[in-house]
């Protein structure tokens, strides 16, 4: 019953089934796109924040994989620390630089979507004070990463690094949370959208699949390499390479 | 193994801990100095103005704390790594987590408790509010032991490594942001005469939670840097 | 709506544009390292393959 997840376990087994993923997830990231991208713009203005608000449509699903990518991160770390299994040290080593990526652009969009609603680039609003810590624990986890030289060890550094940050990222989120409120005028009125309009959740959903299904071909993409890297010497990878 | 057993090896190793700190003494004078000095670089920098100072001093006095604790971590492992005892006290029949507990409690008591003492001081320099005293010396009370706690983890981690120091900074920071958040707010409540019971009973939970799952973690992680 | 009015985005085309043009970058970014990467350990592979099959 369990057979599937041990061969996930499987380098070789691994190798093969993300390379006939490919062609499918890269497929159905541009239909999403396309779509996404059509409902993002025919969507009508918003009385409030007028065109501006478009940028929502790439700004929260950012935000909303940034903090998928450090979940699925430490997720991976924590299988690879408790049953020993190199695949997933692979897959989280691959996940970090994607989550920090998008961290970023979150943290730049965020800025966009500030600029003519707030009158300045950068607001220490709740969300994107979370967000910037957030890149901070991407980054210290790619730069522990790293700094050790022995792979295995920097995997599993690197998965007690995720864990301690994924029991963390809430007390951060609901502490940084607490000082804005504290704060914050009580004039201020935030500047949410208090009830999605279904022509405005259409295309957040669909940029927000678009965005999930590039995670994961990238993610496929680059756990391929992580896995040629690391296994360059043995057979299996020798014999695909001989013509 | 007794509960007697276990107690007494962790008064061992404290004790051990204190009298090799007892010798080399700069290891846990100087983050103190730095704390000092970091403070009282804050007046220089933004002007005398008393209320101005007041305004800041929470802040300011929490941060340097943040910074000095911080500092003092690369030590706490790195000796006992470079002469081979950690590696014994890895494998030694002890549960690895009282004896972590142990030297995380040493670490406290050379670098937390002397900034709590000497944190009236600063108060002054800063021209806290004296209803303010109290409450900065009650958050450092409940908040460093936490930092300790929290930063020995990222000291376990980067142990092995011959440049820790900075990375550390980085992994630890972020981490400490909950605690600064907690523990300035309320000094600043306190100088309004308000109450802080809230935010001192955040940080006596994060400190209970960092009591409760951080020595295990370190335990992990001192495993896996010596590993390799 | 005329292109130009589109393109305009009712005033907000700075603000909008970047957003977007800056997702596209990051996100195109993000494919081609990981390609390249992709291609440099095949290549590497590749000449090892080739040099250990010359030899024997």
């Amino acid at each position: 019953m369990f057979a599937w997840f041990f061969r996930l376990g499987s380098p070789k087994h691994v190798y093969r089934i993300a390379g006939r993923f490919l062609p499918w997830t890269g497929g159905l990231f541009l239909l999403l796109l396309i779509s996404g991208l059509y409902y993002s713009f025919s969507a009508p203005p918003d009385y409030q924040q007028g065109e501006s608000y478009r940028i929502i449509f790439v700004h929260v699903p950012a935000a909303w994989m940034s903090m998928f990518i450090y979940m699925v991160m430490a997720l991976a770390g924590g299988v690879g620390l408790v049953w020993k299994m190199k695949m997933a040290d692979m897959v989280a080593s691959a996940a970090a630089p994607i989550g920090a990526a998008f961290t970023l652009l979150a943290l730049v969009t965020g800025s966009f979507w500030g600029k003519p609603m707030w009158g300045t680039w950068w607001v220490w609003d709740a969300r994107l004070t979370s967000e910037l810590i957030l890149l901070f624990l991407y980054l210290g986890f790619i730069a522990l990463q790293a700094a050790i030289e022995d792979t295995r060890t920097a995997a599993r550094a690197g998965a007690i690094l995720a864990l301690v940050g994924v029991i963390n990222i809430p007390i951060i989120h609901y502490s940084v949370e607490w000082w804005y409120t504290l704060h914050q005028p009580a004039t201020i009125t935030k500047m949410d959208t208090p009830s999605i309009h279904i022509s405005m959740l259409i295309p957040l959903l669909l940029m927000a699949g678009a965005f999930k299904v590039f995670f994961a071909h990238v993610l496929l993409i680059r756990t391929r390499t992580e896995i040629l890297r690391r296994e360059q010497k043995t057979g299996w990878v020798q014999e695909l390479f001989k013509k | 193994m007794n509960e007697t057993s276990m107690l007494s090896v962790f008064w061992l190793l404290l004790r051990r801990d204190l009298l090799l700190a007892a010798r080399r003494r700069s290891e846990w004078v100087n983050p103190l100095l730095f704390f000092i000095i970091v403070v009282t670089l804050f007046p220089l920098g933004v002007g005398p103005e008393p209320n101005a100072l007041r305004e800041m001093a929470p802040g300011v006095i929490w941060v340097a704390a943040l910074l000095a604790a911080m500092l003092s971590l690369d030590n706490l492992f790195r000796s006992d790594y470079d002469d081979g005892s950690l590696e014994q006290l890895i494998i030694s029949p002890h549960p690895v987590s009282v004896l972590v507990l142990a030297k995380v409690s040493a670490q406290w008591l050379l670098t937390g408790l002397p900034l709590i003492l000497l944190s009236p001081l600063l108060a002054v320099l800063m021209n806290l509010s004296s209803e303010a005293i109290p409450a900065l010396m009650m958050t450092l009370a409940l908040g460093t032991p936490a930092l300790t706690l929290i930063g020995a983890i990222g000291a376990a981690l980067t142990v092995g490594l011959r440049r820790g120091g900075v990375l550390l900074s980085l992994l630890v920071l972020p981490l400490y942001i909950p605690i600064l958040i907690f523990a300035a707010s309320a000094v600043g409540v306190a100088g309004m005469g308000l109450s802080i019971e809230a935010q001192l009973s955040f940080l006596a939970a994060l400190l209970m939670l960092s009591i409760t799952l951080a020595p295990m973690t370190i335990a992990a992680a001192l495993r896996i840097s010596l590993s390799s | 709506m005329s292109v130009s009015e589109f393109f305009h985005m009712g005033g907000y085309a700075l603000y909008v544009w970047s957003s977007y043009g800056l997702t596209t970058v990051v996100m195109i970014a993000l494919y081609l390292f990981a390609k390249r990467d992709q291609q440099q350990i095949k290549q590497q592979i590749a000449r090892r393959v080739a040099r250990s099959g010359s030899e024997t």
